[in-house]
């Protein structure tokens, strides 16, 4: 159940190969990878740095990865997050699941991105013509990571807190 | 009771500081009541804290809520929701 956060790029068929190397019960290997695009809400996006919790930020994506090896029958799974400066193009998160079926592989891999995206403590900060920003939380990824149920990775918080 | 305190990202900028340890007085001793607390040093601290920003809080690492009792030793931190991914 490798977690890693690092600042140096990934090369996906390598990361793959080593998750499902000598595995021949696997039959299913989904992946995503996030990217850094060149605009955002409609403004150009010449940088992105990326800040995390050191800590609590592997402690959170390995709950995340423990509720969905809880859920379905996986083989393995891997996410691999930067930090740091990044420019668009650029590779910002991997996450690969491996299973006997396709399905299983699918849905945990879509479930470990939606709650990487509301629970793992990660900030980006974009820089822009206009100087830079702080990228605002979208309430359509709370909506994402909620479909799976309240509950679905202990600890886990939706709403506010810390008033 | 001693804490860490730690602060992340926009709030870390709005406040100046990433980490401090703190010497609490005896009636703070949840999450909520220690931001309270920080509310009270004025200017940007209460402005950034202010009861209708959306923060979240970790007490050792872990999401938290207001009434989430305090240590001592705990590493308490706050910051804006998350946009990783």
């Amino acid at each position: 159940m490798p977690v890693r956060v690092q600042t140096e790029d990934f090369d996906v068929s390598a990361e793959l190969a080593a998750l499902r190397a000598g595995r021949a019960q696997v039959g299913a290997v989904a992946c995503f990878v996030g990217t850094v695009r060149d605009i955002n809400a409609g403004v150009g996006v010449s940088t992105m740095t990326l800040e995390h919790y050191p800590g609590m930020t592997e402690r959170a994506l390995e709950a995340i990865v423990t509720s969905a090896r809880a859920r379905w029958r996986l083989d393995d799974v891997l996410v691999v997050h930067r930090v740091g400066a990044l420019r668009p193009l650029d590779q910002i998160v991997l996450v690969a699941v491996t299973s006997a079926h396709r399905g299983e592989a699918f849905a945990a891999c879509e479930f470990v991105m939606d709650w990487l995206k509301t629970q793992a403590p990660f900030w980006k900060k974009e820089a822009t013509p206009q100087g830079e920003r702080w990228v605002d939380a979208r309430e359509s990824d709370d909506a994402a990571a909620a479909r799976w149920g309240a509950g679905a990775v202990p600890n886990a918080t939706q709403g506010p807190d810390g008033r | 009771m001693k804490v860490e305190v730690l602060y992340f990202a926009g709030l870390r900028e709005a406040v100046g500081c990433a980490r401090e340890a703190l010497d609490l007085p005896a009636d703070v001793v949840t999450a909520g009541a220690l931001r309270e607390h920080l509310r009270a040093r004025g200017g940007a601290w209460t402005d950034a804290l202010a009861e209708g920003r959306t923060l979240r809080v970790a007490v050792d690492q872990a999401i938290a809520a207001a009434d989430t009792p305090l240590r001592d030793g705990a590493e308490v931190a706050f910051f804006p929701p998350v946009t990783g991914g």
